[in-house]
């Protein structure tokens, strides 16, 4: 039967989001509200030295003195910060020694999310930091890192285990101040990832980590720092699905990257979190503040595929500090039905040579609304810099919206800048050649996708593309009347 | 094989097809001829089954069956195949990753395996070198910066990838020189079986000296005015079409 617009409708309407189910696992819950005694009692359930809670109140001063950013391209309706409970930990005792002691229910969770805990995973060459709801359940493949001197554990852990590395670079690339999310991040963190990479050593493995909201009504705030330390290389993968929940989800992520003299961090990132149902209603939150530091000759590469939440605002950024230092910033956001996404990148070249690239790829449909934002911003001494930009939208129908907005600011003579724009739609033409040929629409839907979002894909580990992939198609599905 | 019956067919309200008949068996090669804007390109892409054309009367069956509510991928997996006159630009999708989803579409629709990666490779070197299409072709975006003739030239190596029952070719000839248009040819010509059939729809006679054609039909104002053996396409080269609109007048 050939896909009429009812027919088309139709499956958009009863399309579920994939990873809506909810685990029934008994929680430690903070109840609701923020003040500094919550704040206190959050530092003292992951039993923190002083100068953390120290750093966590300083944070929530600065916090309680901000207002939310308005500035970007979204509309919604402002979160109640003292609605909502700051901190949900699995109520089993974490940290297990096996498997067997992993909570039944709790694996099946990974199961359905297609999270395999067990020894599959080294095969794979994968070593997995699983966060759910905040709390780091098991840690994987510490054993075969530890020989090399990695540190890949949660930043709780790291805290207790590894204060002075922590103590150093916390807050070092987004201070506290640095806006309001991340200031409320810097307060209320409940756990996230750490990772150390000692000097001259390269990474033997895709180092991964799942994060995952699970508890009704519950911010998840997490807390990432990975260090690099000179010449030095790591490729991180971090990849999300939250349940279906009524009412939004506020997610408020700090990511700092640390890249010493001479070292490699590829960052890459699937997010697939609950974008909110047809009519636009639930949905995660997603406020994140990523950023690296490059120092000589180091290179940071943010790599993102975003499919879900009904807000993002997002902008993983590099400084490049150091001569010589390359950052680059590769992205697909996706947007259906009533999300928003206003996602981008800034790129702050400081030393001399240094060089970055934008490729960001836009996928609109349904009524929603898909925004590049992105900042290239050339200091004084940044003699012989270089930036490429290259902003490609995809509308799908006719009641969706994509946006361009890019900033330059040049202060030295010698930069190089250049910036390209696209806007093309899928053309019933297309679908009509690729139907002519024994496609079908959906599976035209997808091939012409990919085929726009090949340069991206392309930079992501093999593994992740494969997921990406699948994402894309799912979250686009029936959505080309 | 294929079968059209008194078709009346109309776009935006407008009526373009006015009752055709026409059969078409397998092993024949129909040429369909006629002036700008006589219904030529409608008459493919009805067949295709392109949704925007509404049948208002008539039938077309393809080997006895209705092909009416049968969407265009279920025709192509039938094995209908249209050369488009304008091939449609996919950026970012490669020739061979094309083929190969289209190919294992068909295959999936006929409750077949997908064609496993050896056999898919020997099938590309195999037509592409009929075809005379340099392997580094295949690795580009499909359509994308193609020059007119290599556009052509890729939907005939999509004919041949394919091996369709019935190929029905959208002004093939249009932007093609005189080389590419031998090599398009003699492609057309080494895939012809006994089995499958050709509709090739031309404006002018010159395609016709290379894919020698069994009836040529000539369509004027959404009708067949008149139809016969191939010299009729010398015919019309010699007198132009005004002759037979005034014939059709008269």
């Amino acid at each position: 039967m050939a896909y009429t617009e009812e027919q088309l409708k139709k499956e958009l309407e009863t399309k579920e989001y994939e990873y809506g189910f909810y685990t029934n696992i008994d929680s430690d819950t903070l109840p609701k509200g923020l003040n500094e005694e919550v704040v206190v009692a959050i530092s003292k359930k992951k039993g923190e030295p002083g100068w953390m809670t120290e750093w966590r109140l300083e944070s929530f001063r600065y916090w309680k003195e901000m207002v939310e950013p308005e500035w970007a391209n979204i509309h919604y309706k402002k979160p109640n910060f003292q609605d909502i409970s700051y901190y949900s930990a699995p109520n089993k005792k974490p940290k297990y020694s096996s498997l067997d002691e992993v909570d039944p229910e709790l694996l099946d969770t990974f199961k359905k999310l297609g999270i395999s805990v067990d020894e599959q995973k080294k095969l794979a060459g994968v070593a997995v930091d699983i966060v759910m709801d905040s709390v780091s359940v098991t840690t994987t493949f510490k054993k075969t890192l530890a020989e090399k001197g990695i540190i890949f554990c949660s930043i709780s852990e790291a805290i207790r285990e590894h204060p002075d590395l922590v103590r150093k670079y916390i807050g070092s690339v987004v201070p506290q101040k640095d806006n309001f999310y991340a200031a409320l991040n810097s307060a209320v963190f409940s756990d996230g990832s750490f990772c150390y990479i000692p000097e001259g050593v390269r990474c033997p493995m895709e180092l991964s980590t799942y994060f995952r909201i699970n508890q009704a009504g519950t911010g998840q705030f997490e807390r990432t720092l990975v260090i690099a330390d000179k010449g030095s290389y790591v490729s991180y993968l971090e990849g999300c699905t939250a349940p279906s929940r009524d009412e939004n989800q506020l997610h408020a992520a700090v990511v700092e990257l640390i890249a010493l003299d001479d070292a490699e961090i590829k960052y890459s990132t699937v997010q697939n979190w609950f974008p909110g149902d047809k009519e636009g209603k639930g949905g995660v939150y997603n406020f994140v503040t990523k950023r690296g530091l490059c120092e000589k000759n180091a290179k940071i590469s943010w790599t993102q595929v975003e499919t879900g939440s009904a807000i993002t605002w997002k902008y993983p950024s590099c400084i490049l500090k150091g001569d010589n230092s390359i950052g680059e910033f590769y992205s697909i956001a996706v947007t259906n039905n009533f999300q928003q996404a206003d996602t981008g990148t800034k790129m702050i070249h400081l030393g001399k040579n240094t060089r970055s690239t934008i490729i960001s790829k836009g996928i609109s449909a349904g009524k929603s609304q898909n925004s590049y934002r992105g900042l290239v911003q050339v200091n004084s001494r940044a003699e012989n810099a270089r930036n490429f930009s290259q902003c490609d939208s995809l509308l799908m129908g006719n009641e969706c919206g994509a946006h361009t907005f890019p900033y330059i600011e040049a202060k030295n003579k010698s930069a190089q800048i250049e910036h390209e724009a696209t806007t093309s739609k899928i053309g019933e033409d297309q679908i009509f050649y690729c139907n002519q040929r024994g496609i079908d629409t959906e599976k035209a839907i997808a091939l012409i996708v990919n085929g726009f979002s090949k340069e991206v894909l392309n930079k992501l580990p093999m593994e992740f593309a494969v997921e990406a992939q699948k994402l894309l198609e799912i979250s686009l599905e029936g959505s080309v009347g | 094989m294929l079968k059209i019956e008194n078709l009346h067919a109309r776009v935006d309200g407008k009526e373009i097809l006015k009752g055709i008949n026409l059969e078409v068996n397998p092993g024949e090669v129909h040429a369909i001829m006629g002036p700008n804007g006589s219904g030529k390109s409608t008459l493919a892409a009805v067949i295709a089954g392109k949704e925007e054309f509404e049948i208002t009367r008539g039938k077309i069956s393809f080997e006895g069956k209705d092909l009416d509510d049968t969407a265009p991928e279920e025709r192509a997996h039938k094995g209908i195949f249209m050369s488009f006159q304008y091939p449609v630009e996919i950026p970012g999708v490669s020739v061979t990753n094309f083929m190969k989803t289209a190919i294992n579409e068909s295959r999936k629709a006929r409750g077949m395996e997908e064609m496993p990666a050896n056999q898919m490779l020997k099938l590309i070197r195999e037509k592409s070198e009929l075809l005379d299409i340099d392997r580094k072709f295949l690795s580009r975006s499909l359509n994308e910066g193609f020059s007119g003739g290599e556009k052509k030239r890729n939907e005939i190596f999509q004919l041949a990838m394919l091996e369709p029952k019935l190929a029905i070719l959208d002004e093939t000839d249009s932007g093609l020189d005189i080389d590419a248009l031998r090599i398009v040819a003699h492609g057309v010509n080494k895939l012809r079986t006994k089995k499958n059939a050709v509709i090739v729809i031309t404006h002018y006679q010159r395609l016709l000296e290379y894919i020698i054609p069994d009836f040529v039909h000539v369509l004027h104002n959404g009708k067949i005015v008149k139809s016969g053996g191939k010299e009729l396409a010398l015919e019309l080269e010699e007198k132009g079409y005004d002759w037979l609109k005034q014939e059709t007048v008269a």
